[in-house]
């Protein structure tokens, strides 16, 4: 993670197209300013970027399964559940799986999980729309490298 | 009315806290019953559901923007009733 980028995960480590399932890994860091204020003396993951951990890993989901085609944004939250806590130097498994494709939209069920136990979970919905300009959708391209989502998923050219 | 209609109506109800007997066939679900399109989202995520479809919105919004069609031909419930019919009509086609 590097979270004064708001880049949540670091590597995508399974994507199946067939099953509409992804799965990534990151690795919380041991220190951020984020954790003097969240808490003072008890540093701890903010329940909210666990929450856009699960919201970056079900879109790199619908960008792959859009073929890079084009790209979601973050739509609704629902029944988000935060289980348990979670500290600084945590390594994080993070599934997403698409559930419903609809037009223009997408219904995802996302999960984390440390160590085999369950942190969190929630339904996450995107919105799926054209990319705002052709270099958001190169950046992204790029970045979809940097993190191993593999290419058979990119668009050609 | 149509039992399409009814199923819409109850889905529109619990979606967007809407009462029941307020949702007639004639209402606009925009001009009407206040729905947004973040509301409209779950609205269509239920209705595909219920009955096996994909609403098409993309496509109405486009011929909406274009002067194709007017939002009531999408949005007002018969029509929208109506809508629904054809493409279940189509899939088992």
């Amino acid at each position: 993670m590097r979270l004064e980028y708001f880049l949540l995960i670091d590597r995508v480590i399974d994507l199946n197209v067939a099953d509409r399932t992804i799965r990534s890994e990151a690795l919380v860091p041991t220190e951020s300013t984020i954790f003097e204020g969240h808490f003072p003396g008890f540093p701890l993951m903010p329940g909210v970027l666990l929450i856009e951990a699960m919201a970056q890993t079900a879109g790199w989901l619908a960008v792959a399964l859009n073929r890079f085609d084009r790209m979601p944004f973050l739509a609704s939250v629902k029944e988000a559940k935060l289980r348990t806590f979670v500290k600084p130097g945590q390594q994080l498994l993070i599934d997403a799986k698409l559930t419903h494709d609809g037009s223009g939209f997408a219904v995802t069920e996302t999960k984390v999980q440390a160590e085999g136990k369950l942190i969190c979970d929630a339904t996450i919905t995107l919105r799926v729309l054209e990319f705002p300009n052709p270099e958001m959708r190169k950046l992204m391209l790029e970045r979809a490298t940097q993190l191993g989502l593999t290419v058979e998923a990119q668009a050609d050219g | 009315m149509s039992s399409t209609f009814d199923t819409i109506a109850n889905i529109i109800a619990e979606t967007c806290d809407i009462p029941r007997d307020s949702i007639k066939p004639e209402s606009h679900a925009i001009n009407d019953l206040g729905i947004d399109s973040l509301d409209f989202l779950d609205i269509a995520f239920a209705i595909d559901k219920a009955f096996g479809i994909k609403l098409p919105l993309e496509q109405w919004t486009q011929e909406v923007n274009d002067g194709k069609a007017t939002t009531d031909h999408y949005f007002v419930l018969q029509n929208l009733s109506a809508r629904i019919d054809e493409l279940v009509a189509a899939k088992g086609a």
